[in-house]
């Protein structure tokens, strides 16, 4: 394995930054509709390294992680339909949401193992977009819209008009382009932070053998909590800041298994599981096959599905590991070696 | 009847077997002894098709079976008393015994009417869940069991570890029986006075390689201490 | 009387999720693994039905026994050349293969059937009933309960009274030592998804005869059969039945409070179970 340099998290850090600088001179020279796909893309990757996070390197596969998404999304709305609040401040109630579901639902679905877990995550996703569709002042099941009041006052709207003489909708995607950056860069920062901790260590243990990481003294549950529960949190922040961008609203749009949880293992899958490069890699390829073949419908997932089953079968480590495998090229390293000291007899 | 050739075998990186050679006539009784970890269970494991090796180490009548999977190894008439017994806890006494016989009947000699009679004490008990019996009945069903496919080769992977002298002295006064079927017999065991007492011929094993490889009449003490534990200790 | 109705409404209800979980459970029991694609695979099964009753006019009944053979090659094969390849230590592969097939299969079924609804006509069976005592029930409710017993009895029958449940039992406590039986695991486990299928093609059949059906609808199907597994218990057959009645028996109650809750009845009563009994109520010995 190649390091490219001597200090990772160092180097890391400063790339990040870097990308975090670029990012927010971009939209002077780029058009709208690059600011939209570059929001789609950074919201996808977000979702597919929090997935990545829990199911590559903490084995925990969900299926269910629409229900923060839609959760995050719809504490977003009730917060400025009924607290009357500006939406960029109510993401972050939906980042509470999140992290509030997911009590109960690490709760019930710690209770079952492996390929049932996945299905109860999936159960108390479909529960909660049950539940919000019963909420009539939200739209129930049809859904609903941000108020136009709302929408045309957002903070920090007008400064980026006038910064790059955009007219308000424009704005309104760049500062969304903007807060899906920040989110990116934060969680993978973080991830990759966490991985390199006795944390990550601990979460590597109890993915592989949770009663052996438990009998060294690693407190399975509490890692597997913490984990899950962050996550979460994350997911139901993107989840709001989507729906702002978006501005419409219904639960089968929010908690939607096709686009939240589908495309997203899609993306990790084949850009490759358990590996920080993996979704970048897959969300590349991903925007490239929807932009290209997404009017396709039925045919176009029909093909996804395929090529994820292939994927698993010929590359389970994805387009990053036959990279990886090639040239033994590692961006963020978070691999541990083995050294040991001392004499060279013996 | 079978014969290995340079049989080498690895777990990962870890080599086990470092070229055995070995034979094995029709209705023989051959030992193979050796200290823990000398290669005794992973030669068994070989032989059986539990680890794949390259085709030609391995010659049963002459046929390459390396490379085979456990399960072609049994149809072809090599049966294994695995380590550690190893019953199906979901299936009873008499449907362990079942199971053993049901791929392959051979020439029926053994069948579940004369296996009880060599193990009478599993007649008795031929409904109880298989774990439930003690240490000593369960090696007479595992044993029992790999009988009733009835094989021309039966390896017999440490019968006699972890229990009393009395019940081993009554598993092993079942061997003659089970010879006087033909059948060639391969026994790895640590208690090598009672290997010796059946055997025709022993092989000892000391870090993967055959260290000693002799009649058992006649073996002297001194000769097995060196191959064992290796000379010069 | 109506909640006497609803109560044998919601326990016939329940025979219709065990015959959707008694495959996977099957499975599961062998493999202690879960086809994602399961509630797919049934959909798929009721338009192949289908496809039978169109082309050759025959009734569903006839239809679905010249179907069950080729779904059962089709599980088989499945098994054979895609599952068994992904099975080992980790588990994410084969979920991520089976939900890919699940992703598949739906559009697929989508493209080549259209979103339209179909139903699998039966006659005068479709809205028979017999009058017993204090409830009428429809004959075809009745059915589908009375083929779900039989399923299952037949299911636990290959199990424990033949050589093939032998091996089914043995490949799932030890696949290595029956391999030295002379059992192939992984022809098992083909024959055990074939089997499988079986049971999915009968499920489809009363599916398809029940109600309307389209390509969408599996993920749900899955999701009943799951908790009609966890309630009766992992392992016990018998206690699918049981597990299927209880989701059908709430279902029907909620449905009656207000029809808009029907769906989440069922999900409450399965988190309600899964809080105070994680392991089901007749869970088998330890793993």
């Amino acid at each position: 394995m190649t390091r490219v340099f001597s200090n990772p998290l160092r180097l890391v850090q400063m790339v990040l930054l870097a990308l975090l600088v670029a990012g927010l001179i971009l939209p002077a020279f780029a058009s709208r509709s690059m600011i939209q796909d570059l929001f789609f893309i950074l919201t996808m990757l977000t979702l597919a390294q929090l997935w990545n996070l829990i199911a590559g390197f903490g084995g925990m596969v969900s299926v269910g992680q629409q229900a923060f998404v839609g959760i995050g999304a719809y504490a977003m709305f009730a917060g400025v339909i009924l607290l009357n609040w500006d939406p960029v401040p109510a993401i972050l109630l939906g980042g509470i949401a999140a992290l509030v579901l997911a009590i109960p639902m690490a709760f019930f679905a710690f209770r079952l193992q492996g390929a049932y877990f996945a299905i109860g995550t999936w159960v108390i996703a479909e529960v909660t977009r049950l539940i919000v569709a019963q909420w009539k002042t939200l739209g129930g099941g049809t859904g609903t819209s941000l108020p136009r009041e709302a929408t045309s006052d957002i903070i920090g709207v007008q400064m980026v008009a006038d910064l790059f003489g955009l007219r308000e909708a424009a704005a309104r995607d760049v500062l969304a382009f903007w807060l899906a950056l920040v989110l990116v860069l934060g969680t993978i920062a973080a991830i990759h932070a966490l991985l390199r901790s006795r944390t990550g260590l601990a979460l590597a243990a109890v993915r592989d053998n949770d009663n052996a990481a438990q009998s060294v003294g690693v407190d399975a549950r509490a890692v597997k909590w913490a984990v899950f529960l962050t996550a979460a949190t994350l997911t139901g922040l993107v989840g709001a800041l989507i729906y702002l961008q978006t501005a419409r609203i219904s639960p089968d749009a929010a908690f939607s298994v096709t686009n939240w949880t589908a495309y997203v293992i899609f993306i990790v899958v084949i850009g490759g599981v358990g590996r920080l490069e993996g979704p970048i890699v897959g969300v590349m390829v991903f925007w490239a096959l929807q932009t290209a073949f997404a009017d396709y419908g039925a045919w176009y997932l029909l093909a996804l599905g395929l090529i994820a089953i292939a994927v698993m079968l010929f590359a389970p480590r994805g387009l990053w590991g036959l990279i990886t495998a090639k040239t033994g090229l590692v961006l963020f390293p978070v691999q541990r070696k083995l050294t040991i000291e001392g004499n060279n007899d013996g | 009847m079978l014969e290995t050739r340079g049989l080498t075998a690895s777990y990962g990186q870890f080599k086990a077997l470092f070229g055995i050679d070995m034979t094995i006539a029709a209705g023989e009784c051959i030992a193979i002894i050796g200290a823990n970890g000398a290669g005794k269970t992973t030669l068994l494991r070989s032989i059986s098709g539990v680890l794949s090796n390259s085709p030609e180490m391995i010659l049963h009548n002459g046929v390459p079976i390396g490379a085979l999977p456990a399960d072609a190894i049994l149809k072809r008439g090599i049966a294994m008393v695995p380590e550690g017994r190893k019953l199906f806890p979901s299936l009873s006494v008499e449907e362990n015994l079942l199971i053993g016989g049901q791929v392959r009947q051979g020439d029926r000699r053994w069948n579940l009417e004369t296996v009880y009679e060599l193990f009478p004490i599993l007649r008795e008990r031929r409904l109880s869940p298989g774990t439930a019996l003690s240490g000593g009945q369960q090696q007479m069903v595992a044993i029992g069991r790999a009988l009733m496919s009835n094989p021309e080769l039966l390896l017999c992977d440490e019968i006699s570890l972890g229990l009393a002298p009395v019940v081993i002295r009554d598993i092993y006064a079942a061997l003659p029986e089970i010879r006087k079927t033909r059948a060639a017999v391969v026994i790895v065991e640590q208690d090598i006075a009672r290997a010796l007492t059946v055997a025709d011929r022993v092989y000892c094993l000391m870090e993967g390689r055959v260290t000693l490889h002799a009649r058992a009449a006649g073996l002297e003490r001194a000769a097995i201490h060196a191959a064992y534990f290796g000379a010069g200790e | 009387m109506i909640w006497l109705d609803t109560i044998v409404q919601g326990l016939l209800l329940g025979g219709l999720y065990a015959l959707f979980a008694a495959g996977l459970s099957l499975v599961f029991g062998i493999m202690r693994l879960v086809n994602l694609a399961h509630g797919d695979l049934i959909v798929f099964a009721a338009f192949l039905i289908l496809v039978v009753v169109d082309t050759t006019g025959l009734n569903p009944f006839v239809s679905a026994l010249i179907a069950a053979p080729a779904l059962f090659a089709a599980g088989w094969a499945l098994q054979r050349f895609v599952l068994n390849r992904v099975l080992g230590q980790d588990i994410l592969p084969h979920l991520l293969v089976t939900f890919g097939l699940s992703v598949a299969l739906q559009n697929g079924m989508l493209e080549v059937f259209s979103a339209d609804s179909q139903r699998l006509r039966s006659g005068a069976l479709e809205s028979a009933s017999i009058d017993l005592g204090p409830v009428t029930v429809g004959i075809m409710p009745l059915l589908t309960f009375a083929s779900a017993v039989l399923v299952i009895f037949a299911l636990n029958r290959i199990f424990y009274a033949t050589p093939l449940g032998r091996a089914f039992r043995a490949t799932s406590d030890d696949p290595v030592t029956a391999s030295l039986m002379g059992i192939n695991p992984k022809s098992v486990f083909a024959i055990a998804t074939g089997l499988a299928m079986v049971t999915v093609t009968i499920a489809a059949l009363y599916l398809g005869m029940r109600s309307n059906f389209e390509p969408s609808i599996g993920p749900a199907r899955l999701i009943y059969a799951f908790e009609a597994v966890i309630i009766g218990g992992v392992g016990s057959l018998w206690g699918t039945l049981a597990g299927g009645a209880i989701i059908g028996v709430a279902q029907t109650i909620g449905a009656q409070l207000n029809p808009e809750w029907q769906i989440l009845a069922g999900h409450l009563a399965f988190l309600a179970v899964l809080l105070v009994r994680p392991r089901g109520l007749f869970p088998r010995a330890v793993d």
